[in-house]
């Protein structure tokens, strides 16, 4: 007798092909991803190492036409920008989500999930604009941030980019803090504000560090809402915020159109510093989220 | 415990909820209602930036849609010259238009093929790495990208991918003409490259959500796994799919940086070819951010700002209301 054959014929085989070419699409797609990751990081590592120095940390940019020099003003930029970005962003996020986690009725909580989104979609250079508009052309100058570009209003139009993350990814982690938790301390006859402030702020510190985290990454890197707001730059290390300052996005910015070897590879370095943060600080941060994503569901 | 012993429990019970409000420390009251107050204030300051946005970007444009009209935005002239100035939007919204929808294109495909590797193919060691590498592209900030447009790819491209498309399909249109070095293919793939993480992550976090039952009765009724991929997982979440593609194509769409960095930023007609130098709303708004001279420039600038916003806001409202009936772990990835 025949024995009977495992072998797909007919339909049966042509639909086992297409499954293996879908199949194989996919993975295909996901190493291309990989692929332009690696690309992008390995053109930025090789270009940067060998501008790479420790003047280049601690020095203010070359005179024009010389070698070397460094980004140490965009580098105090950037923190000084980071700093006040998130000292605006931090509190008002964390008590957007404290309002739509503890007090909004669902439905209000759900518009203003859904606009906080929406202002996470708005182009970047928009909110340049938009700054540029209410702060830095208006005629009516605010404690010395009127009339010109400054830090604080680079800081400010970073502070609105951060915004929706920060109190987005809070709110995720408040509503993961167990409700048995809420519970018993109100059995205990404790206020809400009390409770909000001992027991579920406490509960979601993890949470509320890793979503600033990840919008301070994102802050560090945007380049578009500085254009019209903290564009201009001196030589040399400034404190002031309210000047303008130099900034490690706008410096790589202007270095990588220049028509010059020098400032592009001044450039390439400076990406390197970025990237070389922004990944670390986000890998770190989505690392942390996931850990306290489990520990609360799981407890 | 200690303070539980001053009540006894059974008057506790009987004493009715008004009673007990009024017993409750002062600071309790103020501070409930203080909290009450703070959060409903940021929660309302949210809000009102949002409409401050619109309202300032409205106004800042205002001069120039009072002199140019509705007409701005098919008026195909972009002339600074002191005197004779006259604008126009129509090369920037045809720009933009063609460069997101070919790069959405593009990525489209490829983020939904990679939502479902991470979610349904990858074995589980690699889906975790694999998943945080896509993330990471995400969080490669947009200056960068185009820093290794202009000094990488570009040059690549203008050597060895558009002579080849030139001499292979250069009877279409679109591949004719010189090679060169920034241009519409240039910023398409830069464009592509930045849109991939964002509508790949929405994917995969929906394909997730897709019920185990549906997929093991797919495969029970003796679906390969690609039919059960195409007629349940993707077909039972397909209204979250187009949102993230449309979510994709609004990031695409607002980029400014890295496209005026690769584009190259002419302001002639847009041409027909994609090898050709081209520009958009938000790279022609970050080109000129210093050579605007004259008022009316500044706010026809601001002009394309708001056509600009007026196109993204309505993409990501449309997005946005899908993807939220969908209730996604969203980490700000997007």
């Amino acid at each position: 007798m025949e024995p009977i054959s495992l072998q797909a014929t007919g339909g049966a085989r042509r639909r086992l092909r297409i499954n293996r070419l879908a199949e194989i699409g996919a993975v295909l797609a996901a190493l291309v991803a990989v692929a332009a990751l690696s690309i992008l990081v390995g053109s930025v590592l090789v270009r940067a190492i060998p501008a790479l120095s420790w003047d280049f940390f601690t020095k203010g940019p070359a005179v024009f036409g010389e070698s070397g020099g460094g980004i140490a003003p965009a580098l105090v930029g950037t923190a000084m920008l980071v700093l006040i970005a998130t000292a605006m962003a931090l509190p008002i996020g964390v008590l957007i989500a404290l309002y739509v986690s503890e007090f909004a009725r669902p439905r209000i909580s759900e518009q203003i999930k859904l606009w906080l989104d929406v202002l996470n979609g708005f182009p970047s250079i928009v909110i340049g604009i938009f700054v540029f508009a209410l702060a830095v052309k208006t005629k009516v100058p605010i404690i010395g941030i009127g009339h010109h570009q400054s830090v604080y209003a680079g800081g400010f139009a970073l502070a609105i980019i951060m915004l929706p993350l920060v109190s987005r990814t809070t709110m995720e982690v408040l509503a993961l803090v167990p409700n048995h938790l809420r519970e018993a301390s109100y059995a205990l006859g404790v206020s809400k504000w009390r409770t909000v402030v001992s027991v579920i702020l406490p509960t979601a510190i993890g949470g509320i560090v890793t979503g600033t985290t990840l919008a301070v990454a994102r802050a560090a890197g945007e380049t578009a809402p500085l254009l019209f707001t903290c564009l201009i730059a001196g030589q040399l290390v400034s404190w002031d915020p309210s000047q303008s300052s130099a900034s490690i996005p706008v410096t790589i910015f202007l270095d990588s159109e220049a028509p010059d070897r020098h400032l592009n590879q001044q450039a390439w370095a400076a990406a390197f510093v970025l990237i070389a943060f922004v990944l670390v600080t986000s890998l770190f941060a989505r690392l942390m989220l996931d850990r306290s994503r489990r520990r609360l569901t799981q407890s | 415990m200690d303070g539980g012993g001053k009540l006894a429990p059974v008057e506790t019970a009987a004493v009715p909820p008004n009673v007990l409000r009024r017993t409750r420390h002062v600071a309790d009251r103020v501070g409930d209602m203080a909290l009450y107050g703070l959060t409903g204030l940021a929660a309302l300051s949210a809000m009102l930036i949002i409409a401050a946005i619109i309202y300032k970007v409205a106004d800042g444009a205002w001069p120039a849609i009072h002199h140019f009209g509705i007409g701005f935005i098919w008026d195909g002239t972009w002339n600074p010259v002191i005197g004779r100035e006259a604008y126009g939007a129509r090369n920037f919204i045809l720009g933009t238009l063609v460069t997101s929808f070919c790069a959405m294109l593009i990525a489209a495909p490829l983020s939904i093929a990679i939502g479902l590797f991470l979610s349904e193919l990858a074995p589980n060691a690699i889906r975790g790495p694999i998943g945080s590498l896509v993330e990471m592209l995400a969080a490669v900030p947009s200056v960068v990208v185009g820093l290794w447009g202009i000094l990488v790819l570009g040059p690549y491209m203008r050597v060895h991918v558009e002579p080849f498309l030139g001499h292979h399909f250069g009877w279409i249109p679109i591949f004719s003409g010189d090679a060169q070095q920034s241009g519409v293919l240039v910023t398409i793939v830069v464009l592509t490259i930045m849109t991939i993480p964002i509508t790949s992550s929405i994917c995969r976090e929906l394909f997730s959500g897709v019920p185990k039952e549906l997929k093991e009765a797919a495969v029970g009724l003796g679906a390969t796994r690609w039919e059960m991929v195409r007629d349940v997982v993707v077909y039972d979440v397909r209204g979250g799919v187009v949102a993230g593609v449309i979510l994709g194509l609004g990031r695409a769409l607002g980029e400014a940086i890295a496209v005026t960095q690769v584009i190259g930023n002419s302001l002639g007609p847009f041409h027909l070819s994609l090898f050709d130098t081209g520009n958009t709303l938000a790279s022609q708004i970050a080109a000129s951010y210093q050579g605007a001279a004259t008022n009316l420039q500044v706010s026809a600038l601001v002009y394309l700002a708001l056509i600009l916003l007026v196109i993204t806001f309505t993409a990501n409202l449309i997005a946005q209301r899908i993807v939220h009936r969908f209730e996604l772990q969203r980490t700000g990835a997007s």
